[in-house]
């Protein structure tokens, strides 16, 4: 009796849903327009995370030598710093690739070739030094500027220490605030979606308390009066998300499109179609969740005895 | 069969729906209660449907006190009544044959009962060939019709009906007198209620008449 029940709750409630169109469509739509927010979200904070990467890595600190500086005092340089704790990688570019870089650089420019022609190599060898985190620059600094002494090396080798110091520690602060803006911000997206959900599909299932009424009077128990509100909320979460999920795809194939020249490196369609199966539980999760509650608290309301 | 035991109702302290009311109707009676608006005929139908509660007084069904049942139980004595309104309450997004299915399948017939029953319980009441038309595509005759064979399709012990003639002209009214007392004719016990004359005169077998909350007078007359 009970998969009778059960088949007969299912039936009535697809039924439903087809011939109450335009209440079902509303209820669709709203369950996109939360479901379309939350991946939005998704692939925006993968985002996000990719710029500040690219930012992170290209901060470094490094440290020119001049010309005269030994090979080995270098090294020993180099060696003390990759041992560093905050330290995660130490490039060193001997003087030749600095020059030949430089002139690669100005190849089209024939008085300065001459004239470097003339002097000779005037770089000193450099230290490129990447920090685990940005917030470390500062101890990496202050091992340049004070513990080198130790090193039993001459300070004097060091001809300048150049540190982004103001980029990092801005950039630091702007990754902070935005985190925490995100955050505050997605949950109050999703708590007005979800919010705007509930009412679209409590205001469904009030339209129909005349019925619910009817049903009562015939002898309906609970299952049959209150199950195919449940059935059509289900249905509704489940074309919210295929919607979703397709309207998400030509949208970050646009903010690829628009933002392409801004942010080169980061690809937000190969983010979404590498992550697709994630993204799309996710949202299948959500919208099923999200049509079966709303609809449960709406029936708990108005569809009671 | 139904025994109201000194029953009253108060909306409010100013309106009194029911006043004291006592009555017994017997198994296979066809009562008909007739009364102004506002005598208390539908609050009297609404107490046997526990669709609403008395403030002192029992209503029994049988042995059963019905505003005793809890919320379980109250669905299992509705499927024992079958109910007709002025309004027919039909289910407007399901077609004549679902209405009517809802009620069985509420009822815990299986499908092959449901598949026999429903067309036949249309013939009868004239509307074989309007199975598939939703409420909005029927007359109001025909919507009291369908109303009528979906309350007594799971054979009911009582069928109630307000006004079930008040929407309908004379003879739509008279055709459906008429197949409430063939209903009765098979055994079941039916309470009406109405105001329309004809229909007191045609079939008041017992006509009980009711004035501001209270019983004025119950009389039986003999089965025309």
């Amino acid at each position: 009796m009970i998969w009778v029940n059960f088949k007969r709750v299912v039936r009535s409630g697809f039924v439903n849903f087809w011939r109450n169109g335009l209440v079902s469509l509303a209820s669709v739509l709203a369950i996109t327009v939360s479901l379309f927010v939350i991946g939005a979200l998704m692939v925006s904070t993968a985002f996000l995370n990719g710029v500040v990467n690219e930012v992170k890595n290209k901060v470094d600190i490094s440290v020119s030598f001049r010309p005269e500086a030994s090979l080995s005092d270098i090294k020993a340089v180099e060696k003390s710093l990759s041992q560093l704790p905050d330290v995660k990688e130490v490039t060193y570019i001997s003087r030749e690739d600095e020059y030949k870089a430089f002139r690669d650089r100005h190849q089209d420019n024939a008085l300065l070739v001459q004239s470097l022609d003339e002097v000779g190599n005037p770089f000193g060898a450099r230290l490129n030094i990447r920090a685990i985190d940005p917030a470390r620059y500062e101890s990496i600094a202050n091992f340049l500027e004070n513990d080198i002494q130790s090193l039993s090396v001459n300070r004097s080798i060091i001809d300048q220490v150049t540190f982004k110091r103001d980029i990092v520690s801005r950039l630091t602060k702007i990754i902070a605030v935005a985190k925490r803006i995100g955050l505050v911000a997605s949950t109050v997206m999703i708590c007005l979606a979800a919010f705007a959900t509930f009412n679209t599909i409590s205001l469904a299932i009030y339209t129909s308390r005349e019925e619910v009424s009817v049903m009562r009077l015939v002898g309906a128990g609970n299952i049959y009066v209150k199950g195919p509100f449940l059935i059509e909320g289900i249905i509704s979460g489940l074309i919210g998300t295929l919607l979703a999920v397709s309207l998400l795809y030509p949208s970050v194939l646009w903010i690829k499109s628009i933002s392409y020249n801004v942010f080169g490196g980061i690809d937000l369609v190969s983010y979404y179609s590498g992550n697709f199966a994630m993204i799309f539980l996710t949202l299948l999760v959500s919208g099923l969740a999200l049509g079966f509650v709303a609809s449960y608290l709406a029936v708990r309301k108005y569809a009671s005895l | 069969m139904i025994y109201f035991d000194k029953v009253s109702k108060a909306y409010n302290p100013e309106t009194i729906a029911l006043n004291d009311i006592s009555l017994v109707i017997e198994p296979g009676e066809l009562v008909a209660i007739v009364g102004h608006s506002g005598a208390g005929k539908t609050t009297l139908l609404k107490m046997i449907l526990a669709e609403d509660r008395p403030t002192s007084g029992k209503v029994f069904f049988e042995s059963t006190d019905i505003h005793s049942l809890n919320k379980y139980n109250i669905p299992k004595l509705r499927q024992r009544i079958g109910s007709v309104f002025q309004d027919f309450r039909l289910l407007p997004n399901k077609t004549a044959y679902e209405n009517i299915a809802f009620a069985m399948e509420v009822a815990g017939r299986d499908e092959g009962e449901i598949k026999n029953d429903v067309p036949r319980v249309l013939e009868i009441v004239g509307l074989g060939d309007r199975l598939w038309h939703f409420p909005h595509e029927l007359s109001g005759g025909e919507r009291q019709r369908v109303a009528i064979a979906r309350a007594i399709i799971n054979q009911p012990d009582l069928l109630i009906a307000d006004e079930p003639t008040g929407n309908l002209d004379p003879e739509n009214a008279l055709e459906i007198i008429e197949i409430f007392k063939k209903i009765n004719d098979l055994g079941t016990t039916i309470i009406l209620t109405t105001h329309n004359p004809k229909v007191i005169e045609k079939i008041g077998h017992r006509v009980v008449t009711m004035e501001r909350g209270k019983i004025i007078s119950d009389e039986k007359r003999a089965k025309k």
